[in-house]
């Protein structure tokens, strides 16, 4: 069947160019990623500097790609990086999926092997044009000693050396072998950013052309000969076990081939996901729910509003916070933000051929070394015998930071004799075993004078994600990530202290999320400073514009979206615009919405204006694509998304009663970049912290009513409307 | 007791083998290995699994095997062949709606049906053809021009 994949690949992309006429020509150059393990990896004239780029002698440029494709556009970047280092022929150049390897592949942020934290192209950018650079010079230094001339009085471009003075050149597949015996230079120089040709100029995707036809292979589209198809179930109570199961009704439904109960899942393997799925249904499984069967979303409150009050480790204290809110009038608040799952688009799912000696894995994930090392660690093989091959991921948002899946997976491949089988979670399993972004409370005091902030304390409570997932970044009991943009405050304050609480809820898992430790420091802070703006009897751009002096970048932005949006002109009754600004993942951006609040408390979002300086916009569409979409994500969050806990176990189960924004709810979202010539920023994540404070600044500026939790609560501004 | 059926999907005839209360999705998917329409809820929420049924869209995760024999279905594999659906993708990758790309093949088939029936349609027309599929990502807004667009691009 896999065989039959491919050729249908390659089929329905030659039918569409040829479809097209005009796109055709852009779409010349495009070519499908190559899985990990190519022929030509370790060929004897292969020109293979580093482990990003390989050369072959026919020219074929290979880029391997550290970072997954989730739909953020890497691959495009990276890809762009590389290839204007080179000076690849950017049209020719085919991307893999890079294998697991903290050693070759490890992302510098984070020292192993991870996409996350919008930091592809921050953490990466100097090692890839390094790369590149270093590949380049290498080609030109063969082509150099082939005509023995100086390498200085050669060029590149587009995957040829040429000698100008000679009228000489040399292919970048001519130079391959000879390029390979060349010892690297110590420090090839890198490009003028004047002088890119690639990065920062109107390119299209790579990933793109295969999706919009349904060629591209997610890992839940992986098929594979004699593959068996499984869905499970694990008890609806966090941490509660299989009791007693009563297999027979399940074994008669025509499909089904196994039924694997273990102490804490079960799982039904059939002949389709009809068959599993119909199968799993039919079991009757009474569960042992185990001590947190009394677990409620109250109870979780009731326990975090307790921690916020603890006085937490200082992560900063700049100035005197005492004698600060001493003076002048002190104004407090609280915001919280509710627990949140992922609801990627393509639900959970990993393929899996254990062997006696071997395990083969395929899905798409954000941490594929790990995945690699866990399941070695389950099944006791080398990490050699366990291969895994990553796919293009149908949407990430830090679900796939976390192996669980494939550990799952693999528990069930246990249990038969070798055959490939396709673990596929059903949504409600999916939303019901998340591992959920964390409960926030999110306590500030503060002190006005002279119509500026003059004392600033904020304790941050919430659970440590990174004290679980990366033990070593857990330092003397603060979270860098939960206290992102809460220690680091773009405004002038003379006196702040910020704090952190540890505070993990009972039994629910906690995970990163889309817009991670900011979203809850963003949200509460600009929340926040509208109060504050209100209180000092000024207008909220200009107040906080007045306290940009020591951000130029992020004051830059701030009077361009405010210039954009018509900040400060007429609304209608119940309108309001409400703005936010934020300089998380080394973006600076502000963002205006403007949004209608009726008399049911019902929020119309009528549109959207962000400005961003990114500093150097490797691709600037996917810039503007990515805020566009991460403002919807955020603006989703914000007006429905919420997992709530009874009984311990999750209230909601799919699209239903887990809501997303619709097409018929988004406005236009205008994103305004901001040329600069600074390294280049994070993006991904931007849009999702910036969209919930400016939605709730639009609604407080709209109603007067200052909520302070999210999802923003209908009832309150029905209520809010009447008085 | 063998349940062989015979379907005719993109023009092309299949026969398979599959219980009569089946969703179509999964015969597409797992039985017939056409893996470009996707599972996403199963309560046809989401619109990731939509199809064409005679030129209409529906939600393969809820549409029974049974209920779909001697009618011809579209998937996103065979929408290319049609002058809309081309033109349809063309539009998508001109304005570079796609992210992560797992809804739109759902996306794709129902802007396709409303661009059949409503040759140019405008933001209400395309409010309601469209609210049924769901986009994680955000592409809505490019997903709204892109439809525009396609009904501008010339045949």
């Amino acid at each position: 069947m896999s065989a039959r994949h491919d050729s249908a690949d390659t089929f329905s992309r030659r039918k569409l160019l040829q479809g097209m006429g005009a796109a055709g020509a852009l779409l010349a150059f495009h070519l499908p990623v190559r899985s990990a393990e190519s022929p030509d990896a370790g060929a004897q004239d292969t020109f293979a500097p580093n482990a990003f780029i390989r050369i072959d002698r026919s020219g074929r440029t290979t880029l391997v790609m550290p970072q997954v494709e989730m739909g953020q556009g890497v691959y495009t970047s990276v890809a762009l990086i590389l290839a204007e280092e080179l000076d690849a022929d950017y049209s020719k150049v085919l991307l893999e999926h890079a294998p697991p390897s903290d050693k070759l592949y490890a992302n510098p942020a984070f020292g192993i092997q991870v996409t996350g934290n919008s930091n592809s192209i921050r953490a990466f950018w100097k090692p890839l044009r390094k790369a590149g650079a270093t590949a380049r010079a290498l080609l030109v230094t063969a082509a150099a000693r082939q005509w023995n001339v100086e390498p200085a009085s050669c060029t590149a471009s587009e995957g040829v050396v040429h000698h100008a003075a000679s009228g000489r050149k040399l292919s970048y597949g001519a130079l391959a072998a000879a390029a390979q015996r060349v010892s690297p230079p110590a420090d090839p120089p890198l490009k003028d950013p004047k002088d890119f040709t690639l990065i920062g100029k109107a390119q299209k995707r790579y990933d793109t052309p295969d999706k919009v036809t349904g060629t591209t292979v997610y890992g839940i589209d992986r098929m594979l000969p004699g593959m068996r198809f499984a869905t499970l179930a694990e008890c609806p109570v966090f941490g509660g076990k299989v009791g007693h199961v009563e297999e027979a009704t399940a074994r008669s439904v025509p499909g089904v081939h196994k039924i694997i109960v273990s102490e804490d899942m079960v799982a039904v393997v059939g002949d389709h996901m009809w068959a599993a799925k119909k199968g799993l249904e039919a079991l009757a499984v009474t569960w042992d729910e185990g001590p947190n069967a009394h677990v409620s979303s109250q109870q979780i409150w009731d326990d975090l509003r307790a921690a916020s009050e603890k006085d937490g480790v200082v992560a900063k204290s700049e100035g005197d916070i005492v004698q600060g809110l001493a003076a002048g009038a002190r104004h407090e608040a609280a915001y919280e933000l509710p627990f949140l799952a992922h609801a990627t688009m393509e639900p959970l799912n990993c393929v899996v051929q254990l062997k006696k000696d071997s395990c083969e894995l395929w899905l798409g994930t954000q941490v594929i070394a790990r995945v690699q090392q866990t399941v070695a660690k389950l099944t006791g093989l080398s990490l050699e015998k366990v291969t895994v091959h990553n796919h293009y991921i149908g949407g990430g948002f830090g679900r796939r930071l976390e192996p669980d899946m494939a550990l799952k997976a693999v528990r069930v491949a246990q249990q038969l004799d070798g055959e490939p089988v396709k673990v596929v979670w059903k949504r409600e399993e999916d939303i019901q075993h998340d591992i959920y972004r964390p409960v926030y409370r999110d306590t500030i005091t503060a002190t006005l004078q002279d119509g500026r902030v003059s004392a600033w304390k904020y304790k941050v409570a919430g659970s440590s994600i990174l004290a679980r997932w990366l033990p070593p970044a857990f330092k003397k009991g603060i979270d860098g990530d939960a206290i992102d943009s809460a220690a680091d405050v773009p405004y002038e304050i003379p006196n702040v202290h910020v704090a952190y609480v540890r505070a993990e809820p009972q039994a629910v898992p906690t995970g990163f999320w889309r817009g991670v430790g900011p979203n809850n420091n963003v949200f509460a802070r600009e929340c926040f400073l509208d109060e504050l703006a209100r209180k000092a009897g000024k207008d909220p751009v200009a107040f906080r514009r007045d306290m940009l002096g020591k951000t130029p970048r992020l004051k830059a932005a701030l009077e361009l979206v405010a210039q954009k949006s018509g900040w400060g002109q007429p609304l209608p009754a119940r309108v309001g615009r409400g703005v936010s600004a934020q300089t998380a993942f080394a973006s600076y951006i502000a963002t205006v919405v403007e949004a209608e609040v009726d008399e049911h408390g019902d929020v119309h979002l009528r549109h959207v204006h962000c400005a961003v300086d990114t500093g150097i916009a490797v691709s600037p569409d996917t810039v503007v694509a990515q805020l566009q979409g991460g403002l919807i994500f955020g603006l989703t969050a914000a007006l429905y998304g919420e997992i709530t806990i009874e009984n311990g176990r999750v209230l909601q189960s799919n699209f239903n009663d887990y809501r997303m924004l619709r097409i018929d709810q988004v406005p236009r979202v205008e994103v305004h970049l901001i040329s600069s010539g600074e390294a280049p920023g994070g993006i991904g994540e931007t849009g999702t912290t910036a969209a919930p404070p400016a939605l709730r600044n639009a609604i407080f500026a709209a109603t007067g009513v200052a909520l302070r939790r999210l999802p923003i609560d209908r009832a309150a501004l029905a209520r809010g409307a009447r008085t | 007791m063998p349940d062989v059926r015979q379907l005719t999907i993109n023009g092309q005839a299949h026969t398979v083998e599959a219980p009569a209360d089946m969703p179509l999705l999964w015969v597409l998917r797992d039985l017939l290995g056409m893996t470009g329409t996707k599972f996403g809820c199963g309560i046809a929420q989401c619109g990731a699994c939509t199809v064409q049924l005679e030129g209409k869209p529906v939600r393969s995760c809820s549409l029974p095997v049974g209920a779909v024999a001697g009618r011809a279905v579209t998937t996103i594999e065979g929408i290319g062949a049609t002058p809309i659906g081309a033109k349809v993708q063309k539009a998508w990758l001109d304005l570079e709606v796609v992210q992560c790309g797992y809804c739109q093949p759902g996306q794709i088939m129902s802007a396709v049906a409303l661009l059949a029936g409503t040759p140019h349609p405008d933001d209400s027309d395309i409010n309601a053809a469209m609210s049924g599929n769901i986009c994680r990502c955000g592409t809505y807004v490019r997903i709204r021009d892109a439809i525009k667009h396609a009904a501008d691009l010339p045949d």
